[in-house]
């Protein structure tokens, strides 16, 4: 049994549903979607086989100061808003800076600085390519600017594993509490990697919904139509904290982490194991190493991405870890609302967690017309109380390499 | 046409808010850019390059370093352009 209790008291996101985690919690709860048709001037120069994507509502440079936001990309300008919100809903607490960590996620980094920049090069040579390019498209940057905002001195990690990314910073940071590597720690995940070759090289291998004539409908996880993901952006943010250090200066505590496990496939470089055992493996473990058993989970919300392979693969996954118990569980899949983060994805989900915890409320799944009968889940398509008691649920994130990253939380 | 002292100085300032977000009525002449303004070398390049672009002049690299006070890159750019 792990030796400390490690606690969630802040938290903060940028998301296609809002701009702060409150937003797009109740937007998430009243069923909306965050996707929308591409309408920039960029868009309009190519004929992207997928013109529409899960976007912010607001540009992030909008959020900052000007000088800021020319400095940083925007996977670092999400980063920087959501952990701006999440250290000021924690109580912008007192920490010795040694004591302060961030452990920060994105599965792609700086691509609009990398590619602007080629750009930038090809038309205007080399003296125009601007100093700032590589602190900027670096995947570390969004870690460097939550630590330089708070003036982190423990260790700023960033771990890149594709789609399981954040949640894997998220078990990271745990475990770096764990250690006594720190007593607060700063999580979370970002991208922004809506650009047109993202959206090219995804679509070309045939991962996209490709539907282009109702971009809402688009992500729908577990319906027999799914086609694909639809892409999303922004960022998630977590503060956790040691129990001991948050009760001595009276935070409020949304939930307790109770830790995570990560393993890997090994199968394909895309595909997951239509097995599903490593996958399952990761769920069990988190169970485990926690002193729990499947009997003890409530929710799960779910990777999920409405891809026709991914959904039944992570459902075969779900059957080894729960069998029978598994209808006593109530699946979540909110990319069907936000779409895909991708390196943010499992930070936003763990802030979904978090939220349904607190509000003892399941989010709902939307778009689910006709469930795929592979798929027997007992899938919420409305807001769905949560069982009395205490409830523990758990938040899966998987990644092309091949990545399972599960983690866990309990009601506080 | 040639622009005046005040004019590239009025330009280098517009450069120089945008990149750092100093007042623009702080940059002076007699400024160091380093010392008064505290400006470090990544945005010093990001200034000088848009300077260059705004102005239609070349710094080298090597004459970077001698310009140590807005009135040293002012006076630069006068000749430059001349």
């Amino acid at each position: 049994m792990p030796a400390k209790k490690i606690v969630v008291t802040g938290i903060g996101a940028i998301s296609p549903l809002g701009t702060s985690a409150a937003e797009s919690w109740t937007a998430l709860l009243s069923g909306a979607s965050g996707a929308r048709p591409l309408e920039q001037e960029w868009a309009a120069g190519y004929e992207l086989p997928v013109a529409f994507a899960a976007q912010s509502p607001v540009r992030p440079a909008e959020l900052l100061e000007r000088v800021e936001s020319r400095r940083l990309d925007p996977s670092s300008q999400f980063a920087l808003i959501a952990g701006r919100e999440a250290w000021a809903d924690a109580g912008s607490p007192e920490v010795d800076p040694s004591r302060l960590a961030v452990d920060w996620a994105t599965g792609i980094g700086g691509v609009w600085t990398l590619l602007d920049a080629w750009d930038t090069l090809r038309e205007r040579g080399p003296r125009r390519v601007m100093p700032m390019t590589v602190p900027m498209l670096m995947p570390n940057a969004p870690a460097a600017a939550i630590g330089m905002e708070l003036g982190a001195r423990a260790g700023l990690r960033s771990v890149v594993s594709a789609c399981a990314s954040s949640t894997e910073s998220i078990i990271n940071a745990y475990e770096h509490l764990q250690q006594g590597l720190a007593d607060v720690i700063v999580t979370g995940g970002s991208e922004a990697a809506i650009h047109p070759l993202p959206l090219a090289a995804f679509a070309s291998m045939q991962a996209l919904s490709k539907r282009n004539e109702d971009p809402a409908r688009a992500s729908r996880p577990y319906d027999v139509d799914r086609d694909g993901f639809v892409l999303g952006e922004g960022a998630a943010a977590l503060v956790l904290e040691t129990e001991e250090h948050a009760k001595a200066r009276g935070a409020r505590i949304y939930a307790e982490v109770l830790g995570g496990s990560v393993t890997s496939d090994s199968y394909h470089i895309t595909a997951p194991d239509p097995e599903g055992s490593a996958a399952a493996r990761a769920m069990l473990s988190t169970l485990t190493n926690a002193g729990l058993s499947p009997a003890d989970v409530v929710h799960v919300n779910a990777h999920a991405t409405s891809t026709p392979v991914g959904d039944e693969a992570e459902y075969q996954a779900m059957r080894r870890v729960f069998g029978e118990a598994l209808e006593g569980v109530i699946v979540s899949a909110t990319k069907a609302s936000t779409g895909h983060l991708l390196g943010g994805a499992g930070a936003i989900e763990a802030v979904f967690a978090v939220k349904t915890l607190q509000e003892r409320t399941v989010p709902p799944t939307i778009n689910l017309e006709n469930q795929d009968p592979a798929i027997p889940l007992q899938v919420a398509t409305q807001p769905t109380a949560l069982p009395e008691g205490d409830a523990v649920v758990l938040s899966n994130s998987f990644g092309f390499g091949g990545h399972n990253a599960v983690v866990a939380f309990r009601s506080a | 046409m040639a622009l005046s002292t005040e004019e590239i100085l009025a330009g280098l300032a517009e450069l120089i808010t945008d990149e750092t977000g100093i007042a623009a009525d702080a940059v002076q002449l007699d400024k160091s850019f380093t010392d008064d303004l505290d400006i470090d070398s990544i945005s010093m390049m990001t200034i000088v390059v848009n300077a260059e672009d705004k102005f239609g002049v070349k710094i080298p690299d090597d004459e970077v370093k001698n310009l140590k006070t807005v009135g040293d890159a002012v006076s630069y750019i006068e000749k430059a352009q001349a």
